[in-house]
């Protein structure tokens, strides 16, 4: 159904003005994780480190997991929603912020894992490289290093690319507000009119930072995944990581869009935006890189086993076969057994389909972060050397949290924001559906600059 | 500030309207930078949307993207030579890991550069005469005239009427 640009104007503020009982009980679900894991951060800082289950050698365990997937569940949004406005599909509008906002809070979220593991939080800036006076010499060989640059230059142009198409919605709002809310809005909207020039600017702007936003995503996990593979662990030392990173975080990340979709899509009562085609789309996305990450997954571990390095092995059959092995079935079985035949079948491939797939897969993905990470420290070359992990409860509820988290800063974000940009709905209204501008051959010779298009006013079930 | 605007329910009729304005400028004594527009939506394809067009801003995000690859460049390279350490022969300047910092900071040059040239060619923030109509967030198109002759008000009035604005009304001071 085609609505006007009034009715998108009411439907999309609404969650602004008004809450529902499902989102505050979400609301109140998710403060609750978070204050339980600020109870536990509380006893790790008073008691030591040693509360985790971390030890020779074994030290990094639950930790870098959370940071890993929570870095990798950031490529849902920026990097999405990039390829989406680069190729001007149309039925990217509903989807972008939504994506968007959970690529800052997952980076948000990733950043607080390091802080929480190197036990003296406030002594967290001597991770910054620069020339100091502490005697502190900044390694710019380690992958660390390269962590700091990459996340941070993620971290803004994440919150730029969610930040700028939010203007002109903001200026919605301040105009709707009233009272203190419209000051907030108001400063939110940097004084944003809607004059032609502003508009050119602004898609200009979006242009340039969806072509710089996509290598950086790419950098980002490939760096993350050097944190591994730089080092001479069995199993880390592989050219295969950076791809396989990249691949899994997307992996993930679409999951955890699909998931985000469906939820504020019945908590904000978002069902005429948030449509069947948004998921039927995303759902061939999901069942695509499912694929690839099989292929990465068999590639890796085939490698492996065809080489027959006796440390390698060690590594390959504790996670296959021994210790490991139910939490690597349950990997496989989450990753592609569940969710390949719901996303190949179209009768399957529908909200509630790719919701449960999109579950499972954020359940899988966590453990496959778990399984590059603990077997490989755990059976690291010599027998002697050899140790075991269990997680403490500490470790356990920080998780948890970390989930809470997301789930708390999600739901607080879609009371401040419009969650579905409106002025980028309202283009979709438009006869040539609104295009993105382009460098391309010019029907203005002496601007260089053109639409792309036409395109259609909405896009079919 | 007084702005004396119509509302347009089309793009159709607000470039008409814009066009109407430029013409009558002279005989209604304002000048063309008066011209007020303002929409809740961006209307590409019409002349008086796409005449701020520019590739500039591309222009400066490379050169952002080479201040950043600078800085990149400096920091490494200035760091290590300030803690001459021995790395066993290896090269005190890594080229390939001083390359990965210098490729972070050239993207995080072009997207901070994009993010001021975008503040600067929209002129904002700006928290002083904000122009805005609850009509613009329901899909009208405000096109006005700043600071008209107040005698010649009526005449600037018939001329929005007769392009086809659905009504005229006049806003003074700061909104929003």
């Amino acid at each position: 159904m085609q609505r006007t640009a009034e009715q998108i104007e009411q439907d999309l503020l609404r969650p602004i003005f008004t809450s529902t009982v499902k989102y505050k009980v979400a609301l109140v679900l998710s403060a609750s994780l978070v204050l339980a894991g600020i109870a536990a951060f509380g006893y790790q800082l008073y008691s030591g480190i040693g509360v985790w289950g971390i030890n020779s050698p074994v030290f990094w365990a639950f930790d870098i997991t959370n940071f890993v997937f929570w870095i990798g569940i950031s490529h849902a949004g920026t990097l999405i929603s990039a390829i989406l406005r680069l190729c001007n599909a149309s039925w990217r509008r509903p989807v972008t912020r939504c994506a968007e906002a959970i690529t800052v809070f997952a980076i948000v979220i990733g950043g607080l894992v390091p802080l929480c593991h190197i036990g003296r939080p406030w002594l967290a800036y001597w991770m910054i490289p620069y020339p100091n006076q502490r005697g502190i010499w900044p390694n710019f060989r380690s992958p660390l290093a390269w962590d700091f640059f990459a996340i941070s230059t993620y971290l803004t142009g994440s919150t730029t690319f969610l930040y700028l198409p939010t203007i002109p919605d903001f200026a919605a709002v301040r105009d709707s507000a009233k009272g203190f809310r419209k000051v907030i809005y108001r400063a939110l909207a940097l004084g944003w009119q809607g004059t032609p020039r502003q508009w050119q600017r602004l898609e200009i702007a979006m242009h340039i930072m969806a072509i710089a936003i996509v290598p950086v995503a790419v950098s980002v996990h490939t760096i993350v995944s050097w944190d591994f593979s730089m080092t001479l662990v069995p199993m880390w030392h592989s050219t295969i990581f950076g791809p396989y990173f990249v691949i899994g975080a997307i992996f993930s990340g679409i999951a955890a869009l699909i998931l985000a979709m469906a939820l504020l899509r019945k908590f904000l009562h978002l069902e005429d935006y948030l449509r069947p085609l948004h998921f039927n789309n995303l759902g061939k996305l999901l069942l695509t890189t499912s694929l690839l990450w099989f292929y990465f997954t068999f590639a890796e571990r085939l490698t492996t086993w065809y080489g027959n390095s006796p440390s390698e092995m060690d590594v390959f059959w504790v996670s296959i076969r021994q210790n490991f092995s139910p939490a690597f079935w349950i990997m496989v079985v989450c990753n592609f057994v569940i969710p390949v035949p719901i996303l190949s079948i179209k009768r399957f491939r529908t909200i509630t389909g790719t919701a449960i797939a999109s579950s499972t897969i954020i359940v899988g993905m966590w453990l496959e972060r778990f399984l590059i990470i603990v077997p490989a420290l755990d059976h690291k070359f010599l027998r002697y050397a050899w140790g075991s992990y269990r997680p403490t409860w500490v470790e356990d509820t920080l998780m948890a949290s970390s989930f809470g988290m997301m789930a708390l800063l999600y739901l607080l974000f879609a009371k401040a924001v419009p969650m579905i940009s409106i002025w980028e709905m309202k283009v979709g209204l438009q006869p040539h559906g609104g295009g993105i501008i382009t460098t391309a051959p010019t029907k203005r010779p002496a601007h260089g600059l053109v639409l792309e298009g036409p395109l259609p006013t909405d896009v079919p079930e | 500030m007084k702005v004396v605007y119509g509302l347009f329910a089309d793009p159709e009729t607000a470039q008409r309207a814009v066009d109407a304005l430029h013409a009558a400028c002279s005989e209604l004594k304002f000048e063309e930078r008066q011209i007020v527009i303002v929409s809740g939506e961006p209307h590409e394809g019409y002349d008086f949307a796409d005449s701020h067009l520019t590739s500039l801003p591309y222009r400066w995000a490379v050169l952002g993207g080479a201040i950043g690859a600078l800085s990149g460049y400096l920091l490494t390279t200035l760091t290590q030579k300030a803690y001459p350490i021995a790395t066993g022969g290896m090269p005190i300047t890594p080229p390939w890991t001083n390359g990965i910092i210098i490729y972070e900071m050239t993207m995080l040059g072009t997207i901070l550069m994009t993010l001021i040239v975008l503040l600067r060619g929209a002129r904002l923030p700006n928290f002083k005469g904000v122009i805005t109509d609850p009509g613009i967030w329901l899909g009208k198109i405000l096109v006005g005239v700043a600071d008209p002759l107040e005698r010649l008000k009526p005449e600037l009035e018939e001329c929005l009427l007769n392009a086809g604005a659905t009504e005229i009304k006049e806003f003074s001071g700061v909104s929003g």
